[in-house]
């Protein structure tokens, strides 16, 4: 459904260029859960950028449900957006709206009538569990439940895909447990096709059914849960490539 | 002694309106030209989302060139302009124009220092959201930063109110131009102190005010 072909970015910084992502290529399949992980600096973020073009290429497509978005004209890009589903490490909800309201916000942006919207806003909200919390502020929730909320606005105008940037990095264990989950349930319910940047293995491992390894702005390795090339396990130490491929030779043996 | 403060309350009650008159409009041109050009002004910073290094020097020099005219100097070299504003440079609604020019630099600064609290991670998510421009101003920053927006606008007021006593050089009129006239020139302490405390307690009143609606506005 979605796959990059040679994309690139560079940024300029004081001491010359810093080449972000060198030309890329990835396919991500429908209905997977596709992790990238890499240590920080590899260049996960910006990759996930450039599949909704919050970062524009320098070089490469975009090919997302068979159409090129690199070359879409700025109103075109925005329906698009509109249709690609984002959550962040630090929630980046609206601080001065209720829970309702952010949920409410991006139909908004849509265009969709008021009373669609008050029903969409209630299911998206009773479908992450925070039905209740739908009066109050983001300040008044725990990390977890901010999360949440920025999943069921993320939710609100059906995405096919749905973009994640180290979503638990800032949670504790149990809470990205409960987040995992409701990834997991968002991707088996609803058949939404999920990229999930992290540097954490475990998240890899307990959610994803493809991993690609980035490296330096590179990719070095895409394996997939299917092919049998990695296995859900507590993981141990040595470079992520180590870890996943480690893993996976001794449960063979 | 007290009586004596009161003896121009025809001429106060006057003063006042001025006041208001002068402070009201320079505050809703700093609110309609002033909240915009601060948008832009935040917009055309370096690394912000519309950088643009032209257009960023070209308001910040005017920004700056009118915020540091002393102010009596401004109003004096403005009069051509205001002349051909209003028809007249002299008098309550031609003091405007200047005091207006100040209000819009002034109050711009303040927005763009306001909007530039807002975390970066806002802007994207309503970007990755398929926000407009002026969707992302209405329903992102504009909601995010509206207690410092308050804020800054309660503070250029009490700058106004300030700004507007030396109005009379003009024919402006106002509480301050009273104070002088009436207080001041003619030896009047009581009537000056009268004004002042006048002056006091509109300064009070905007603050106060200015940060009860900022605080109720505040929901992080």
């Amino acid at each position: 459904m979605l796959s990059l072909s040679r994309i690139s970015k560079s940024f300029e910084v004081k001491d010359g260029v810093y080449q972000a992502v060198d030309s890329v290529t990835l396919e991500v399949e429908k209905g997977s859960i596709h992790g990238i992980i890499g240590a920080s600096g590899a260049g996960k973020s910006t990759l996930l950028r450039l599949i909704n073009l919050l970062e524009r290429p320098d070089e490469g497509s975009v090919i997302l449900n068979g159409r090129e978005m690199t070359v879409l004209p700025e109103k075109l890009l925005r329906q698009e957006r509109q249709k690609i589903g984002m959550i962040f490490q630090q929630f980046n909800l609206v601080a001065n709206v209720s829970v309702s309201r952010n949920v409410s916000i991006p139909l908004e942006l849509a265009g969709v009538p008021k009373r669609e919207r008050t029903e969409r806003v209630e299911e998206c909200l009773r479908f992450v569990g925070l039905a209740d919390k739908a009066g109050q502020y983001p300040a008044q929730l725990s990390g977890g439940q901010r999360q949440r909320v920025a999943i069921a606005r993320a939710l609100a105008n059906h995405p096919g895909l749905l973009l994640c940037d180290e979503p638990t990095s800032s949670l504790d264990p149990a809470t990205t447990t409960e987040i995992l989950g409701v990834l997991k349930h968002i991707n088996e319910k609803l058949g939404v096709t999920i990229v999930i940047v992290t540097h954490e293995m475990d998240v890899v491992k307990r959610l994803c059914s493809h991993v690609s390894v980035m490296e330096d702005g590179r990719i070095v390795d895409t394996f997939s849960r299917a092919d049998g090339e990695f296995l859900p396990a507590a993981s141990s130490s040595g470079s992520y490539r180590e870890q996943i491929l480690g893993k996976a030779r001794e449960d063979y043996a | 002694m007290l009586e004596n403060a009161f003896k121009y309350q025809e001429q106060m009650w006057q003063s006042i309106g001025e006041t208001f008159v002068m402070v009201g409009i320079s505050v809703g041109a700093a609110v309609l030209l002033g909240l915009p050009l601060g948008t832009l002004l935040y917009f055309c910073r370096k690394g912000q989302l519309y950088e643009n290094k032209k257009l960023s020097l070209v308001l910040n020099t005017l920004v700056n060139i009118v915020r540091s005219f002393p102010f009596l100097l401004l109003v004096v070299a403005m009069i051509p302009v205001t002349r051909l504003i209003v028809g007249t440079a002299i008098g309550t609604i031609a003091a405007t124009v200047p005091l207006s020019i100040v209000a819009i630099a002034y109050y711009s600064r303040l927005v763009e220092q306001a909007l530039l609290e807002i975390p970066r991670g806002t802007t994207e998510a309503a970007l990755s959201m398929g926000a407009s421009r002026l969707g992302l101003i209405f329903k992102f920053l504009y909601v995010e930063a509206r207690s410092g927006l308050v804020l800054g606008l309660t503070t250029s007021t009490i700058s106004f109110i300030s700004f507007s006593t030396v109005m009379g050089v003009v024919g402006g009129g106002g509480v301050g131009d009273f104070a002088i006239r009436y207080g001041y020139q003619r030896y009047e302490t009581e009537v000056m102190a009268y004004a002042i405390v006048v002056m006091i307690v509109l300064v009070q009143i905007v603050q106060f005010s200015g940060s009860t609606i900022a605080r109720l506005l505040d929901k992080k």
